[in-house]
């Protein structure tokens, strides 16, 4: 029988499997954070002209693990502890199968393992994407989908655990909107995970030499099914935290509950097919096919990003109004808790996913535009702007609430904490537009020599490469301090945190007491008629930014060589 | 709030907020217009990547471009010993991709349409032209077609932008481009 303990913070009952099965999950991403950044880190140095510190293997290798280590490992535990944090928790319900939730952790977290024993090994430096015809070791498929099998029990759980909450009544009405997100991040991954399987399980018994030959182009647009729908996972559970944050700080509703929610089914709808712009330069897809998958497929869903980018700093904006913050356009904005680092982390990464991530990867989605960008480090540049400015940033500015709430702890260096998302965001926001300058002068991406000193026949990158090549590595630099101190703030929280005197002792912005939180629910009417001038103002300078910007690459486009 | 369910069970029949259905509204026209930029683009545009491709074996492909560069060369490249093939004006020009080379060197004619075939005998090699930078996927086993014009002349690189292994940041190929 599940037994609860009830937080005396937000007065949630709290399962305790799900209390362990979250801290967990959480704590074994938070070690990959630490171990794929590291390599990132490394890589970003030696990409640094005047460092250039790998040697070239070492340096295929560690491109190799920092891909799996953030974007898989690190992202999937993270998003395994929320799927538990909105289900269980937030439904005040029992977890359903706890055994199968901790077979699916030790699936994942062997999986992982065998992956990167495999790379470190030397064998396998294949980059995540693994295209064939080159061919890793056979394990390294393997752990990938041992990994994968243990992320889809995760989501199952996550399903019954929705189910018997319904059955139970343990909530009246519907699901709540970040439990909604988090749903949609729960469906797109069973797909994406299926996608996996369809695609990596053939490419298994190819290593293993069972099968003779895997067509490379059916399997991009197979692995890139996979690929760009976990990156809608990623998006999903993201834009769940930022109403969770604004729920949590400001008792922020959404605007409309109806709108949030169809933006959230967007995704679903419209997400699943969209893997043709990862092939929008590849031989043997029709142009129809191109421009139908990334804009039947691509730009309603962007639709649903611009929808949240309202919303969400809207939903923040009618409540700051309500309490009172209602002078000019953005007193609501100004007075906000910007010392508070789940407050900062999370309006760090709406502007900077939205800004970088979001009209880069719109750009560069387009079927003609992608010609200029199409594997240049400008790549790599927008999904910094997505996955580590957007996902990343947001998963740490909601740790700083989880993770002294759920094991009662004090953050050990809060002073740290105020600093850690400007250094993150702002270091890893600079070098994703660095690396998207570089791109743009045509600076390859996964590459170790841009001087193509061991070549017979060079190329000179202009003096501006090296010089955003060199800036990025400062950025980079900067960027990984702020992923090191929140990695020590968790891990010293967790190890050597002071326990919170209950409830009194949680600093008041931070996590409101219950009867505020519970108050807050069922007394607040809807938002209804309020207005969000300030949201609007904000909205309107990034759909300018947007337009023009779309337009100058299309005026680039035009002043290269001609091509039909 | 957005983490507790909604207050009212029948929330899908709540106003929505005026600014909403304003932005909503917006974003959807600059949908629009993203979406017909493409085919727009393909009517006037000069810059379209035709997707003409057929099934090739490598070794087939190695013997048909091997056969036309021998025909055409004009000279070495410096000393590197690789040959730099001269095509007449508008015709067909072939390059292939190998561990870890962009084989031949081309000479074009500036202003002339080629249509240019390119292939890779192993893995997947990134085809990038710079510093034009026009970057295309090569797969092994397909042969793609697209018709190139080139409108500056002078000398050109190619580089490989999808990794291919140890050697991958050593490929770099060739193009120059000659007034008429
Ligand atoms: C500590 C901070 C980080 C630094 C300094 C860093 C730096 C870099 C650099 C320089 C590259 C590039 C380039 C190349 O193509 O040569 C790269 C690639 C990549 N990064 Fe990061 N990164 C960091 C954090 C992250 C995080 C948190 C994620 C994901 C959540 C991430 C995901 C990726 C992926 C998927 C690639 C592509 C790997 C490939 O091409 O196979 N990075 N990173
Ligand atoms: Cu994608
Ligand atoms: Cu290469």
């Amino acid at each position: 029988m599940a037994e609860f303990r009830t937080c005396p913070d937000t007065g949630f009952k709290i399962d305790l499997n799900a209390d362990k099965l979250i801290k967990w999950n959480a704590v074994t991403a938070v070690v990959f954070l630490l171990i794929g950044g590291l390599f990132g880190l490394l890589v970003a140095l030696t990409r640094w002209p005047a460092v250039h510190l790998l040697d070239a293997d070492l340096f295929y290798l560690a491109l190799t693990a920092h891909g799996l280590d953030v974007l898989l490992v690190w992202c999937i535990f993270f998003e395994i502890a929320l799927l538990y944090f909105t289900s269980a928790i937030l439904l005040n319900a029992r977890m359903v199968f706890p055994k199968i939730a901790w077979i699916g952790y030790w699936m994942m977290l062997i999986g992982a393992l065998i992956t990167n024993v495999a790379v470190l090994r030397g064998d396998s430096s294949v980059m995540f994407t693994s295209y064939p015809p080159m061919m890793a070791a056979q394990d390294f498929y393997l752990g990938i989908i041992l990994f994968a099998v243990g992320a889809l029990l995760g989501c199952l759980v996550f399903f019954a655990t929705l189910h018997v909450a319904r059955k139970e009544k343990t909530y009246e009405g519907s699901i709540p909107l970040v439990t909604f997100g988090a749903m949609t991040a729960a469906i797109i991954a069973v797909f994406t995970i299926l996608s996996g399987a369809i695609i990596l399980v053939p490419t298994w018994f190819w290593s293993l030499g069972l099968l003779s030959h895997i067509d490379t182009i059916m399997y991009r647009v197979i692995w890139w099914g996979m690929g760009h729908s976990s990156q809608q996972v990623n998006v999903a559970a993201q834009i769940a935290c930022w109403y969770a944050i604004a729920a949590i700080l400001f008792g922020a509703k959404p605007l409309s509950e109806k709108v949030s929610r169809t933006a959230f089914l967007l995704y679903i709808l419209f997400l699943q097919l969209a893997s043709a712009h990862h092939l929008l330069v590849d031989p043997g897809l029709s142009s129809e096919y191109k421009i139908f998958n990334t804009s039947y497929a691509l730009y309603l869903a962007v639709l649903g990003s611009m929808i949240h980018g309202l919303t969400v700093p809207g939903a923040i904006e009618a409540a700051q109004r309500k309490k009172g913050l209602n002078k000019g356009l953005f007193e609501w904005l100004t007075k906000a808790p910007w010392g508070n680092p789940v407050f900062a982390g999370m309006a760090l990464s709406v502007v900077l996913f939205g800004f970088l991530g979001g009209i880069s990867g719109v750009m560069m989605g387009t079927e003609q535009l992608n010609l200029i960008t199409h594997n240049t480090i400008y790549v790599p540049g927008h999904f910094h702007g997505t996955v580590v400015v957007g996902t990343t940033l947001t998963f740490m500015a909601i740790s700083y609430w989880i993770v002294p709430t759920l094991w009662q702890k004090e953050l050990v260096f809060p002073g740290l904490a105020k600093w850690q998302p400007y250094l993150f965001g702002i270091g890893m926001g600079l070098a994703a537009t660095f690396m998207m300058g570089a791109g743009t002068l045509g600076v390859p991406r996964r590459h170790w020599d841009m001087t193509f000193a061991d070549s017979a026949m060079g190329f000179d990158f202009p003096a501006a490469a090296n010089l955003m090549m060199g800036l990025n590595g400062v950025a980079a630099v900067m960027g990984s301090i702020g992923a090191a101190i929140f990695i020590l703030n968790m891990v010293g929280t967790i190890l050597w945190g002071k326990a919170k005197v209950p409830a009194a002792a949680a600093p008041a912005e931070e996590a409101p007491a219950e009867p505020n939180v519970t108050g807050a629910a069922t007394s607040y009417g809807s938002a209804g008629t309020m207005e969000v001038p300030g949201t609007f103002v904000l909205a309107m300078i990034f759909l300018v930014s947007f337009v023009l910007y779309y337009f100058v690459n299309w005026k680039y486009l035009s002043s290269v060589w001609g091509l039909s | 709030m957005g983490i507790f369910p909604p207050p009212q069970r029948v929330w899908w029949n709540q106003p929505i907020e005026k600014s909403e259905v304003m932005w909503i509204t917006i974003a959807f026209i600059w949908a629009l217009v993203m979406f017909f930029m493409m085919p727009y683009w393909h009517l006037v545009g000069e810059q379209n990547l035709s997707n003409e491709a057929y099934k090739i074996k490598p070794e087939v492909y190695a013997e048909k471009v091997e056969t036309w560069a021998a025909k055409y060369t004009v000279r070495e490249e410096g000393d590197t010993g690789i040959p730099v093939v001269r095509p007449p004006a508008g015709s067909d020009v072939y390059m292939l991709g190998r561990l870890w080379e962009w084989w031949p060197v081309l000479e074009l004619e500036k202003g002339q349409s080629y249509r240019f075939h390119l292939s890779s005998l192993d893995w997947m090699h990134g085809w990038s032209l710079l510093p034009e930078n026009i970057n295309i996927q090569v797969h092994p086993n397909y042969e793609m077609i697209f018709t190139v014009k080139p409108t500056s002349s002078g000398e050109f690189g190619v580089i490989c932008n999808e990794f291919c292994g140890i050697g991958h940041h050593t490929m770099v190929g060739k193009i120059h481009v000659v007034d008429k």
